[in-house]
């Protein structure tokens, strides 16, 4: 990067999380119903209807919290957010204004300069607010219907503030794959961008070196991004425009209002939304319909002990357990837990963890992204697997017949014996073997004759010969015995 | 004697002896109501058919055997911002002119379930914001004693619903005094409890950290019993507190022995009426002679009151109300009419080549809120957005909101260190006797320095209620406020019924004519 500035990037990420019903009401958080129909009383801010906060969602929050390094507040409360938007039925959300739930705490990523070492990027807060509604606008034709849909109002949201840490747009990126690595992990989102269960809005300025000294360029929220990929493209974007406008403009921070531009993911550019003040007036106050929250530190010590392990440790404790690369530790474990889970059975039982890595990245993976399925569709279990694994280690068959004897399995659910046993793998025995390999020899006459001046390559050839004649030979065997055979002549 | 002129208690006693039928002592209330409701104005709806039905129901049980509910089936009458399922509920507001709620407020299930009989729904101060039931969007209610004066409000309706005999039960709701000043004025008893004792689940919503709901009866047992159907914990109020209910009614009349009764100086200062002090200080005197000792308790912060309760009431006000629209229940104005209005303003702007203006438009969305919350809230509520809205805003927080809450600690402090020395608190319910109709409506400030000795309870979250005590020159009830610790309603009743043993204040009526 030859650009005389800095990229600060800080992200705010809005994630819902696991639970069955609403933060303040027990209606159900389940994606895809039909418009307006998990609602009540108390989320469409029916008169009189009074909120109750759910355990479970404010469990699910520490959680997270925890899970991301930060300091647990032993005492919280919850404020009204004002601002008037069609689907935001009581004219107020409710949130966490000035004592959030958790705060300093970071997460570490991985660097994209550099992919041996992680960065920390530091996190301000994480805190439980309620989602609003669904806003679906028609602009067809002029016409402009606008449509709400309430049943995601009051779902749990966990905001989760970055500190202004983040120095490109693939750290962005690595950011998050990190943090929704982490709370799949934590079991409390299952942060997916197309059903809107994790929202990213970025901060982004430029760091300029100018003779002066280092300048900060204006301070640009972009919003709308719909995939991690479209975060970092947004990011690309918006650094290289603000570069053309400061060369434009020499607009220092502070000379113009903060800026809201929202990408469009068709025409590949950020664009400007309305502009905002400083600071928005919500007037935020306490929700005297609730009470405080307090925890005390055993609640805390009981969560934290809930959190199992984590990628950063599952990383090093793979490399440190089964003596993979920390490139393969890093593939398996930002599969998922339960694809780790599988990957420790296999290498468990066995015995090979290098080996059960490699047979996992290099043919059931490949099945999984093929047909789009997780670990836990996958038909082969970890113990057939790694029954399969141990017969070729044992050298009854070849790696590469191994993999048809898995691919079959994937196809009929066979164990490994049962699948070998229709693709009529058997064990050659040794006798059966040399008479194949003299066979051999005596057709080959000009073979035996390069061996014997020294090309060794020349052997090759036999190795394919035995194949056909008998597809459960070992190479290495018919090899070393050709060769014996061939020295003795 | 008729059916209406008997309290609660003995009603329940005849009907308990089969001596009467909920739907007789029911029909009786209701011809009471068509009587003289067309001039008193308690009520906003009356569902005979209904009421009758539900009475009938109840009989229909007590004559097959089966338990009764605690009600036995009295009548209740309903202050209008419960919920009530699928029945108009309006809170006093045009706002609110069609709001029929899809459910019922927690009080509302608990009066049913203890075969209380629904009468119909009470007049109020719009969203309860009032002291005299004149910002009711609706009618005026007048004071049955003197029809040409306010009731006092904010439930109006309620007060004088008991106090001309057209209800033996009523239910109110008290932010800063709105179930005690009424009932001071209308010569009944009144009584706020604790916050957190009653659910307020299903009570539109004026100011949530003071709002609480109540009941309202001619007598101290009256009020006993109602209230022990009233209270108790509700897991859909986070802020409903998780205590036992006391049987209120059965040690309703047990004496306090050696109560020690406190007297506030800074309530008997400039303001009290002369006949209203002499009123109260004569109830001491009556405590007194019942064995009570009386000291002096200071109140330091008494006098913030009513600056900090009309800061901490508007700004929650302004958040709760913001909910009205227009679009999902209650008025909403013509949009058709703002969709035109719209295009003759733009075409105008355009014409005259006034682009700006024309920019600034609203949309037809934003001028539809506008003209729905101009048109469906009154004057009063309003002025209340406006201040909440203003005190809640960026740079105003903490020297407002912020500073009013940590006054609102100072006064509950008083209050703890008084009920050191002290069992109860007595002083006035209001400085006044009710004041004609029309006095105070273009002075709110006025109106706002009544709630000089109530509001404070609510500030504080402690317990009161308002009982008769005598009469003025001009033969209008004034009332005895006694204020007691958080969940000591107990204490509050007992001490309340001494003096009602006592006194015969509480048994005057107002001789409506026609009888």
């Amino acid at each position: 990067m030859s650009k005389p500035y800095e990229i600060i990037i800080g992200l705010e990420v809005h994630v819902q999380l696991l639970t069955e019903s609403k933060l303040f009401c027990g209606c159900s958080t389940k994606f895809g119903a039909a418009p307006n129909t998990q609602t009540c009383a108390v989320c469409t801010g029916t008169p009189g209807a009074l909120p109750v906060m759910n355990r479970e969602a404010y469990r699910l929050a520490v959680k997270a919290a925890l899970g991301l390094n930060c300091q647990i507040a032993t005492f919280t409360k919850w404020d009204r957010k004002s601002y008037y938007y069609p689907d935001l039925p009581k004219g107020y959300q409710i949130s966490q204004y000035d004592q959030p739930l958790s705060y300093d705490g970071y997460l570490d990523i991985l660097d994209p300069e550099n992919e041996e070492q992680t960065r920390r990027i530091g996190i301000i807060r994480a805190h439980l607010e309620e989602d609003a509604g669904k806003s679906m606008h028609d602009e067809v034709a002029g016409k402009a219907d606008s449509r709400i849909d309430l049943n995601r109002t009051g779902t749990p949201l966990l905001e989760i503030v970055s500190q202004p840490d983040m120095r490109s747009p693939a750290e962005a990126k690595n950011y998050l794959t990190e943090l929704k690595l982490l709370l799949n992990y934590l079991n409390v989102s299952d942060c997916n961008m197309q059903e809107g269960s994790l929202r990213v809005d970025a901060n982004i300025n430029l760091h300029i070196d100018t003779p002066g000294g280092k300048v900060a360029t204006p301070i640009v929220e972009v919003k709308n991004m719909n995939s991690f990929r479209a975060v970092e493209r947004a990011l690309a974007y918006e650094a290289e425009r603000q570069w053309e406008v400061w060369q434009e403009t020499r607009q220092k921070l502070g000379d113009v209002p903060k800026q809201t531009r929202g990408w469009d993911e068709g025409a590949q550019i950020t664009r400007g939304q309305r502009s905002k003040e400083e600071s928005s007036d919500y007037r935020y106050f306490p929700d005297p319909d609730l009470v405080p929250v307090t925890m005390t530190e055993e609640a805390i010590e009981e969560i934290r002990r809930s959190l199992g392990e984590l990628p950063a440790r599952l990383r090093e404790r793979l490399v440190e357990e089964y003596g993979i690369t920390a490139y393969d530790s890093d593939v398996l474990v930002n599969q998922g837990r339960s694809l780790v889970d599988y990957f420790v059975t296999v290498a468990d039982r066995c015995g090979d963890g290098k080996t059960a890595a490699n047979w996992i990245q290099q043919s059931v993976l490949r099945t999984l992204n093929e047909g789009q399925i997780g670990i836990d569709r996958f038909p082969v279990s970890a113990e057939a697997l790694a029954d399969l694994i141990k017969a070729v280690l044992a050298g009854k068959m070849e790696t590469s017949r191994g993999r048809e004897v898995l691919a079959r399995m994937t196809e009929t659910g066979e164990t490994a014996a049962e699948a070998m046993k229709g693709l009529g793998i058997a064990a050659v025995d040794e006798s059966e073997l040399e008479a194949l390999c003299a066979e051999l020899l005596a057709a080959n006459p000009k073979v035996v004759e390069d061996v014997k001046q020294g090309k060794l390559k020349a052997a090759a050839s036999l190795i394919g010969q035995a194949k056909k004649k008998n597809p459960n030979v070992n190479a290495t065997r018919v090899r070393e015995i050709c060769l014996q055979l061939i020295e003795q002549m | 004697m008729s059916l209406t002129a008997l309290s609660a208690c003995d009603l329940l006693a005849k009907l308990d002896a089969s001596e009467v039928t909920s739907a007789e002592v029911t029909g009786a209330f209701l011809d009471r109501i068509e009587a003289h409701d067309g001039r008193i104005g308690a009520f906003l709806r009356v569902d005979a058919e209904a009421a009758l039905a539900q009475a009938a129901a109840i009989d229909q049980k007590r004559k097959a055997g089966n338990p009764v509910g605690r009600l036995g089936g009295l009548p209740v009458a309903v202050k209008d911002l419960l919920a009530t399922e699928g029945e108009v509920t309006t809170c006093g507001s045009r706002i609110l002119e069609n709001f029929r709620p899809p459910y019922n407020a927690t009080v509302i299930e608990k009066i049913r379930a203890a075969d209380g009989v629904i009468l119909g729904k009470t007049n109020m101060d719009e969203f309860a914001m009032g002291g005299s039931t004149e910002n009711s969007a609706y009618q005026l209610t007048r004071n049955p004693w003197d029809t040409t004066r306010i009731p006092g409000g904010s439930s109006g309706g309620a007060a004088a619903a008991v106090a001309a005999g057209m209800a033996p039960l009523s239910v109110g709701s008290d932010t800063g005094g709105s179930i005690r000043a009424p009932a001071g004025w209308c010569g009944i008893t009144g009584l706020k409890p604790t916050y957190g004792r009653v659910s307020r689940y299903g009570l539109v919503a004026f100011a949530s950290s003071l709002d609480q709901i109540g009941p309202l009866a001619q007598t101290v047992p009256d009020t006993a019993l109602l209230l022990e159907v009233l209270a108790g914990h509700d897991p859909k109020d986070s802020t409903s507190v998780n205590l036992p209910v006391p049987r209120y009614a059965e040690t309703v009349n047990q004496p306090l022995k050696g109560l020690r009764l406190g007297i506030v100086p800074e309530h008997f200062g400039e303001g009290l009426d002369g006949e209203v002090e002499k009123a109260v200080r004569e109830a001491v005197a009556v405590y007194e002679s019942l064995g009570a000792t009386v000291r002096e308790v200071s109140m330091p912060h008494s006098k913030y009151t009513v600056a900090t309760y009309y800061i901490i009431a508007p700004c929650e006000a302004s958040s709760n109300l913001a909910r009205y629209d227009g679009v999902h229940y209650g008025y909403r104005t013509d949009v058709k009419q703002v969709a035109a209005d719209l295009e003759a303003e733009r075409k105008k702007y355009e014409d005259a080549g006034d682009a700006a203006a024309v920019e600034n438009l609203d949309s037809v969305l934003v001028r539809m809120y506008r003209k729905t919350r101009s048109e469906g809230f009154g004057p009063e509520v309003k002025r209340r957005i406006m201040l909440g809205t203003y005190a809640l805003s960026a740079g105003y927080y903490n020297a407002y909101y912020l500073k009013a809450l940590k006054v609102r600690r100072l006064i509950r402090q008083d209050f703890d260190r008084a009920f050191q020395q002290v069992d109860v608190i007595a002083g006035p319910v209001t400085p006044t006797a009710a004041y004609p109709i029309g006095d105070k409506v273009d002075d709110p400030l006025a109106m706002y320095l009544c709630d000089l000795y109530t509001a404070t309870t609510n500030l504080a979250g402690i317990a009161a209620l308002s009982i008769p005590c005598g009469f003025s020159s001009e033969g209008l009830p004034i009332g005895l406020h006694l204020q007691a610790p958080p969940f000591e309603e107990e204490r509050l009743l007992r001490g309340a019924a001494m003096f009602q043993r006592a006194t015969d204040w509480h048994l005057k009526r107002p001789d409506l004519g026609g009888e």
